[in-house]
């Protein structure tokens, strides 16, 4: 089977100083890995370059053993919601059939077929009855479904998620964990862009320390140490473990 | 017959001007349209002085190259650390400044004074007619806005799906492999084209307006895309029309009235449009305030 | 005509002296307004600018500056109430809105012009000449409020300095230590709105807009201090009256106008290519060693890998 993603040596520098340091890296397919870091940490900005929407300096990229732009059909994106603007003139429905535009080519305009996909990933995220609405007038935890929702119109192997869990509720958390999980039965691999460290352990299988540099690869369980952590976040981690749950204060 | 063409010209300007105003209001770029209107003058003024007449098909490409340079510049200075405003501001206003300086050197050849640059001639432009397959005396307006209008309607018919994601998420579109500085390129060479056939008619400054004001009341008063650009072209007729009427009225300049009248649909939509007017939001709000 | 010449009339003098001062002020200005990313807000003003004119000339029937002041500055304040109304009230986002006004006041103005000029009054009024401006028209006495006008407003963004730094880096912090920050802001617009009408006769509405942008963005790229930004962006703005007014008085047919915002565009190419640092010839050096660094980097820590093997 081919690794879903091989990164080597990916630098990228916005201007004096580089965002990410040679970056190398290869992940395994069917898993949910966490991308971890600080705040300027270059987590957003290495899934952008990835993606090829942030140049980078050096470096090579490969999706399934290709080139990005031979296999932009395997791959699917939810950018960070606050990345649009939720004022725009479309209802729900239309923005995840935005999903399929990928699959449809230069001129073919999304038809019957395109809507009736779309609908069941709606169906899929428990959005269908608002497949009319405005997306103004939703919520952010909402907006957060329609977004997953859209990357599952995508149909696509590999994921890439950029804080899907910021500023959503409870319930919605727990909604889209599931379906990231049902996604990884499918053996398709999610990489998420995550910033709880309370919830990383019970989240995701595997993680990708990051701190400009690459500061470790691999299973959660394997990763998720002291060490590991301190090295990451510096100085600026505290951790008090009582029992067997520990809690984390970043400061 | 001269009142017929007058009004079919701001008719074909309202409606190529509101296909690309939408856009623009909806990628927040409307101030890059109008540094779009001021900057095409230097090379409105450049393609006189070589080709020598006003109305040529080289003229259009000049002065749309002009503006596609425009954006290039301001991105260009954008990237380079200066605020996008600052950077508009610095590019339009210094490219309308060597425009005018061309104007003012070259007054005796242009036949192009600054009262045209400002608000048009509309009101002489069916004198000026060109015979083209057999129609006769149609004015050159007519074929200029027309040809502009219909270009944009074909190229923003076929690439829909591309211009909507290209506003709405510009970062997943070019993640799915759509070309999303092309586009963009796209989008604001049909900006430049439907400024530089509509500038004699309406003017470099007036054109914004045609652009932004019709598109902006539109945006007040729908939630889908479409409807958005048919009710902005909708209103753009109308003001055209209202404002030819009202100009004859006040013996005013007619692309002056047509800007106020536009405008005053917006002032209407912004306080009472069902959805987003002010006036029923606030009724909203005190029945809200009322039931409880 | 030789330079000498121009020093020798004591008109052409004082319209020197004037735009001179006229490029300081809205330097000074400008480099605020820049600094609060309100840059297109002197192009809106001055563009709404023109109905109030209008209006000041039709009820008052004189050309007298200071009605015209008063009638840009009522126009203007309804602008800027306009558009943060339509801001804040609406979905519509604030580049729209600037469009969107500047456009309906200069269309409005463009109707009461034409009305004034077909009217049997506006004949000799000249008012079109304050679309494009025409400094070497100025009579003395224009000459004179232009200058004192503008004198204020340096003393002014002087004694203010302090405020309005804090209010263009950090609003929310001063309003915390209790800086009437509405007020201020409101202020800082009545300075554009002035240091627009006393651009009019000068430079005219159109390319005012220029002195208040181009000198503050060429200053920018010289300095990181704001003391320094506002002063040099003064500066630029004063060598450009001076070159343009200079040029203009060389050269026949040119308006003074179009050849000072000229002169300030030349400026900011200057800092743009030149500047250190953050000009564009010190950026491209900068990505070049930025690229070797990194290689180099790489080779060494293949090297090393090398050698453990």
């Amino acid at each position: 089977m081919a690794t879903p993603l091989t990164v080597k040596h990916l630098t990228v520098a916005y201007q004096k100083k580089p965002v990410l340091r040679d970056i190398t890296f290869e992940i395994p397919e069917g898993k949910l890995i966490g991308i971890v870091g600080p705040n300027g940490a270059g987590k957003s900005t290495m899934i952008q370059s990835i993606l090829g929407l942030v140049p980078k300096v050096t470096g090579e990229v490969k999706i399934y053993g290709k080139p990005y732009n031979e296999q932009r059909q395997l791959v699917g994106y939810v950018p960070q919601r606050e990345s649009v603007d939720w004022d725009f003139p479309t209802n729900a429905l239309d923005v995840v059939t935005m999903g399929r535009y990928g699959h449809l080519g230069w001129f073919k305009r999304p038809g019957k077929k395109e809507k009736v996909f779309a609908m069941n990933c709606l169906r899929h995220v428990g959005m269908e009855s608002f497949a009319e609405n405005q997306i103004s007038q939703l919520s952010g935890g909402q907006q957060q479904r329609i977004f997953l929702a859209r990357a599952l119109a995508q149909d696509a192997l590999l994921y890439f998620m950029d804080e899907p869990f910021a500023g959503v509720d409870a319930k919605t958390e727990k909604a889209i964990i599931a379906l990231l999980n049902e996604l990884k039965q499918q053996g398709k691999t999610v990489l998420v862009v995550h910033h709880d460290l309370n919830t990383v352990k019970e989240y995701f299988d595997w993680l990708i320390f990051l701190n400009v540099s690459l500061i470790g690869v691999g299973e959660t369980e394997k990763m998720f140490t002291k060490e590991n952590l301190q090295k990451t976040y510096g100085g600026r981690l505290a951790m008090f473990d009582s029992d067997h749950e520990s809690s984390l204060i970043i400061n | 017959m001269n009142d017929f063409w007058i009004i079919l010209i701001g008719v074909l300007v309202a409606c190529s001007c509101s296909l690309v105003g939408c856009f623009l209001v909806l990628r927040k770029m409307s101030m890059i349209g109008d540094a779009i209107s001021h900057s095409v003058l230097p090379g409105i003024v450049i393609a006189f002085l070589m080709s020598g007449s006003r109305d040529s098909i080289v003229m259009m490409m000049g002065a749309a190259a002009i503006g596609l340079i425009t954006v290039f510049l301001i991105q260009m200075f954008h990237h380079s650390g200066v605020p996008s405003d600052a950077s508009i501001g610095v590019v339009f206003t210094a490219l309308f400044t060597v425009g005018i300086v061309l104007i003012s050197v070259y007054a005796g050849q242009v036949d192009l004074d600054l009262d045209c640059v400002l608000y048009g001639e509309i009101a002489y432009a069916p004198w000026n007619t060109l015979s083209i397959g057999g129609i006769e005396s149609v004015p050159k307006a007519v074929w200029a806005v027309g040809s502009v209008f219909l270009f944009s309607l074909i190229v923003i018919g076929l690439f829909y799906k591309q211009f909507k994601i290209c506003s709405f998420d510009p970062a997943m579109a070019a993640a799915v492999g759509i070309p999303v500085m092309l586009f963009h390129y796209l989008l604001m060479g049909l900006v430049s084209l439907t400024t530089v056939a509509s500038f004699e008619s309406v003017g470099a400054i007036l054109v914004v307006g045609m652009i932004i004001i019709p598109a902006a009341t539109a945006y007040l008063l729908t939630e889908k895309l479409s409807v958005m650009i048919g009710i902005s072209m909708i209103i753009g007729v109308f003001s055209s029309v209202l404002g030819y009427y009202y100009a004859y009225l006040f013996d005013a300049s007619i692309a002056g009235c047509m800007i106020t009248v536009a405008g005053g649909f917006f002032l209407l939509a912004l306080f009472f449009s069902p959805m987003h007017g002010i006036v029923l939001k606030a009724w909203k709000r005190k029945k809200v305030a009322a039931q409880a | 005509m030789d330079g000498l010449h121009i020093f020798q009339d004591p008109n052409t003098r004082w319209i020197l002296f004037a735009t001179m001062l006229l490029g300081l002020s809205s330097g000074v200005i400008g480099s605020f307004a820049y600094l609060r990313k309100q840059s297109l807000m002197g192009d809106a003003l001055s563009h709404a600018a023109l109905p109030g004119i209008c209006f000041a000339f039709m009820i008052t029937g004189s050309k007298s500056i200071l009605f015209f002041l008063i009638g840009a500055l009522i126009a203007g304040i309804l602008a800027t109430v306009l558009i943060s109304y339509i801001t804040r009230q609406t979905r519509i986002k604030q580049d729209s809105a600037l469009g969107i006004t500047l456009s309906i006041f200069f269309g409005a103005g463009i109707v009461l012009l034409t009305q004034i000029q077909h009217s049997d009054a506006g004949n000799q009024s000249g008012l079109d000449k304050f679309l494009f401006g025409q400094a070497a028209a100025m009579v003395q006495d224009d000459v004179m409020t232009m200058i004192l006008i503008a004198a204020i407003l340096v003393g002014v963004c002087t004694l203010f300095f302090k405020e309005f730094k804090l209010l263009s880096f950090d609003p929310g912090f001063a309003k915390g230590i209790g800086l009437p920050v509405v007020l201020l802001d409101h202020f800082i617009m009545l300075l554009m709105v002035v240091a627009v009408v006393v651009g009019l006769q000068a430079v005219g509405v159109v390319l005012m807009a220029a002195l208040l942008i181009t000198p503050a963005i060429a200053a920018r790229y010289w300095t990181e201090k704001l003391h320094v930004m506002v002063m040099s962006s003064g500066i630029f703005g004063m060598l450009s009256g001076f070159i343009g007014t200079m040029a203009s008085t060389m050269v026949e047919n040119m308006p003074t106008g179009p050849l000072i915002v000229l002169s300030a565009t030349a400026m900011f190419v200057f800092s743009i290519l030149f500047a250190p640092k953050r000009g564009l010839v010190a950026k491209a050096l900068l990505r070049v060693s930025v690229k070797n660094k990194v290689a180099k980097e790489s080779y060494v820590k293949k090297a090393r890998e090398g050698e453990t093997l």
